[in-house]
């Protein structure tokens, strides 16, 4: 187990710059998801830290020591593919076997090894079959098998879920984090699936085209996003931004498109009269009498709550409640977000407003 | 929108069983049969019936313009007894085993070296093919430049260089004989196997070998443990593929030898055209032709079994 440093990473191919300065500090024993859109870099960056893609300039250590110019296998980490990358004509005993075996291990030194992690993910009755007979999810345990029985300082997953069927996606989600808490074991983790992201972090790098958004605990990105990307990214459904400026009254508030009056907690430092973008969750809006009008257009009930798509200052916007409501299309409902957790972003850079 | 009130249909056309014609058209399997016939056509009139009428031939006396009668093993029995059947049957052994296995080796390296990331790729792939494209007797004319006795290109730069003082007697001489029909056949037959193995090469997921930096192998054990065992099927093939083509070589040896010195370079099918065409002896050349086919099964039976024993290969799919 080993920290991770990364400082003022840049990466190019030919004249095109795709990461433009990105640095993560990493903890020994973290559980790091890099997220963001696809083309953001973030498995770029990680194939970085494997050693897979030169760096441009910047460093990346490991421990203590840099490793811009050490070989991959010589940087002592282990890596899951999202296609698995199993090698087809080795049976899964060979497979997790094979680092061992290139390191010049013992028989007896290789077998002890595959057979503590194949009982850690329940592969043991699996050992003597070949990937071809094996399903998705035994694909993916298979191929963390092989990662563990090498006993890394780091292990780097990228991607290692979207191959998968939505419901084996949430097993092997929850299997990843207990093997984390088991192994503590330093994480780096690619994924743009804010979920994944937001369930199996300790730390959350919020990336897109080529720099770091926002760095936190899932907690923090959710309820203190640092800008309009993050904010929107980061959960689901995703946040409404309503486009209008800062108009208090006496009390703080705001005035939203076509002039709907939205309440805030309290007004930024001179923000009296700016245009600003106004974020609320799904989740935090309520029906109150003194809310904003708003049609309903489309309902949707998963059963343990229901979204509610309407119009607001003619603007679409998704509210989600957990009580069972009548709605109906076309139905005039009286929408009021939580002052307390509604978002303010500056029009123009994005940049979070509020405290 | 909805105001626009949808008549009821009135008339339906009654449902019909299917006829007889019906089914023939549209059922599968007679669907598949439809489908096949014109390739079964082809195949029986172009390959089994010659092959039939071969067989058959060489059980009778026929010469050319002489039907013959049946005279059951008597050109086998003839052929027991020929020195020079048993020194052609040697030289297509010889020909065939070393043009293949230097074929296989500088095919696959061939094929390595244009599966790596290099400048002109697609033209250099292009210009490997070269010599599969160039008519087979077309090389074998400027082979037989090249090795020519007097004007030889090879002899006149060696002498120029001052490393001989007499001309190489390429064609002439047995050993030089064989060793140029053998490199005339590598020269085209390397192109083959290159851009198969190339394909096989680029089926190879690049993560595989990702993966296998990462688990610490070197670039000779990516090669050893990755690349070879995934490529083995498609070596069988094409190895299989190259043997068949080398044992029933007849054009480069045609237009460069005619089999000879003395027979040296004689190879089963150039005598067997050689008796039955230009000696007019039809039986007895059927009878070498038909000599080839214990050694061309013996040769895909070895693919054969060497592709079932590969486990990893079977098994269902999941993806």
């Amino acid at each position: 187990m080993s920290s991770v440093q990364i400082r003022d990473v840049r990466k190019s191919f030919g004249n095109f710059e795709v990461l433009h300065g990105v640095s993560i500090p990493i903890e020994d024993g973290e559980f790091v998801v890099l997220v963001g859109p696809s083309g953001c870099g973030k498995s770029t960056l990680l194939r970085m830290l494997a050693g897979l893609e030169n760096i441009t300039s910047g460093t990346i250590s490991i421990g203590d020591k840099v490793v811009n110019n050490v070989q991959p296998k010589e940087r002592d980490i282990a890596m899951v593919f999202q296609n698995y990358a199993l090698y087809p004509h080795m049976t899964v005993a060979d497979n997790m076997g094979f680092s061992l075996k290139l390191r010049g291990a013992k028989p007896e030194e290789i077998s002890t090894g595959v057979k503590r992690a194949a009982e850690i993910l329940a592969l043991t009755p699996l050992l003597e079959r070949y990937p071809r007979q094996l399903s998705g999810g035994q694909r993916q345990r298979v191929a963390m098998g092989r990662a563990i029985v090498r006993d890394p300082q780091v292990f780097l997953f990228d991607e290692p879920l979207s191959n998968l069927d939505a419901k084996l996606r949430v097993a092997m989600r929850t299997e990843i984090k207990e093997l984390h808490q088991r192994l503590r074991t330093t994480t780096v983790y690619v994924t743009h699936d804010q979920i994944e992201a937001m369930t199996m972090a300790d730390k959350i790098v919020v990336m897109h085209d080529g720099i770091v958004e926002q760095m936190g605990t899932p907690l923090e990105l959710y309820d203190t996003p640092a800008n309009q990307f993050v904010a929107g990214f980061i959960g689901s459904p995703a946040m409404n931004f309503l486009k209008g400026k800062v108009k208090s009254n006496g009390i703080a508030g705001f005035e939203g498109p076509n002039g709907v009056k939205l309440p805030l907690m309290s007004a930024p430092a001179n923000s009296e009269g700016k245009p600003a973008v106004y974020g609320v969750r799904p989740e935090h809006f309520t029906i109150a009498d003194d809310g904003a009008e708003a049609e309903i257009v489309v309902v949707e009930p998963t059963g343990s709550e229901t979204q509610v798509f309407a119009k607001l200052g003619g603007e679409q916007v998704v509210a989600v409640f957990r009580e069972r409501h009548q709605f109906n299309p076309g139905d005039k409902i009286r929408l009021k977000p939580d002052p307390a957790l509604v978002h303010l972003f500056d029009e123009t850079t994005g940049k979070r407003l509020n405290a | 929108m909805a105001d626009v009130a949808l008549q009821p249909r009135t008339a339906r056309r009654p449902i019909r069983e299917a006829s007889r014609w019906d089914l023939i058209k549209a059922n599968r399997n007679y669907l598949g049969f439809w489908f096949m016939l014109p390739a079964m056509v082809f195949l029986v009139l172009f390959l089994a019936y010659p092959l039939g009428l071969g067989i058959w031939i060489s059980f009778t006396d026929a010469r050319i313009g002489r039907p013959g009668a049946f005279v059951g093993l008597e050109n086998y029995e003839w052929l027991w007894g020929d020195s020079i059947f048993w020194l052609s049957v040697f030289n297509t052994l010889l020909y065939t085993s070393v043009a293949s296995v230097i074929k296989f080796a500088i095919g696959l390296y061939l094929a390595l070296l244009l599966n790596e990331n290099m400048p002109f790729k697609a033209m250099l792939r292009a210009l490997v093919l070269i010599p599969f494209i160039v008519p087979t007797v077309l090389s074998a004319l400027a082979f037989w430049w090249i090795f020519d006795s007097q004007f030889s290109i090879i002899s006149w730069s060696l002498k120029q260089m001052g490393l001989i003082t007499d001309n190489i007697n390429f064609l002439g001489d047995v050993t030089w004989a064989r060793i140029c029909v053998i490199f005339a056949n590598i020269w085209r037959g390397v192109p083959f196997v290159a851009i198969t193995l190339l394909a096989g090469l680029q089926t190879v997921s690049p993560s595989l070998y990702e993966a296998a930096t990462l688990d610490g192998a070197t670039s000779w054990q990516r090669f050893r443990f990755i690349t070879y065992p995934l490529l083995t099927p498609i070596i069988a093939v094409v190895m299989t593929f190259s043997v068949l083509f080398t044992f029933t070589d007849f054009q480069l040896i045609w237009a460069m030898t005619r089999g000879g010195p003395v027979n040296a370079t004689h190879l089963m099918a150039t005598l067997s055209y050689q008796r039955a065409i230009i000696g007019g002896v039809l039986g007895e050349g059927a009878a070498i032709s038909n000599a080839m086919i214990p050694f061309l099964l013996a040769a895909i039976m070895v693919s054969w079994f060497g592709l079932q024993r590969r486990k990893w290969q079977q098994g269902e799919n999941n993806d």
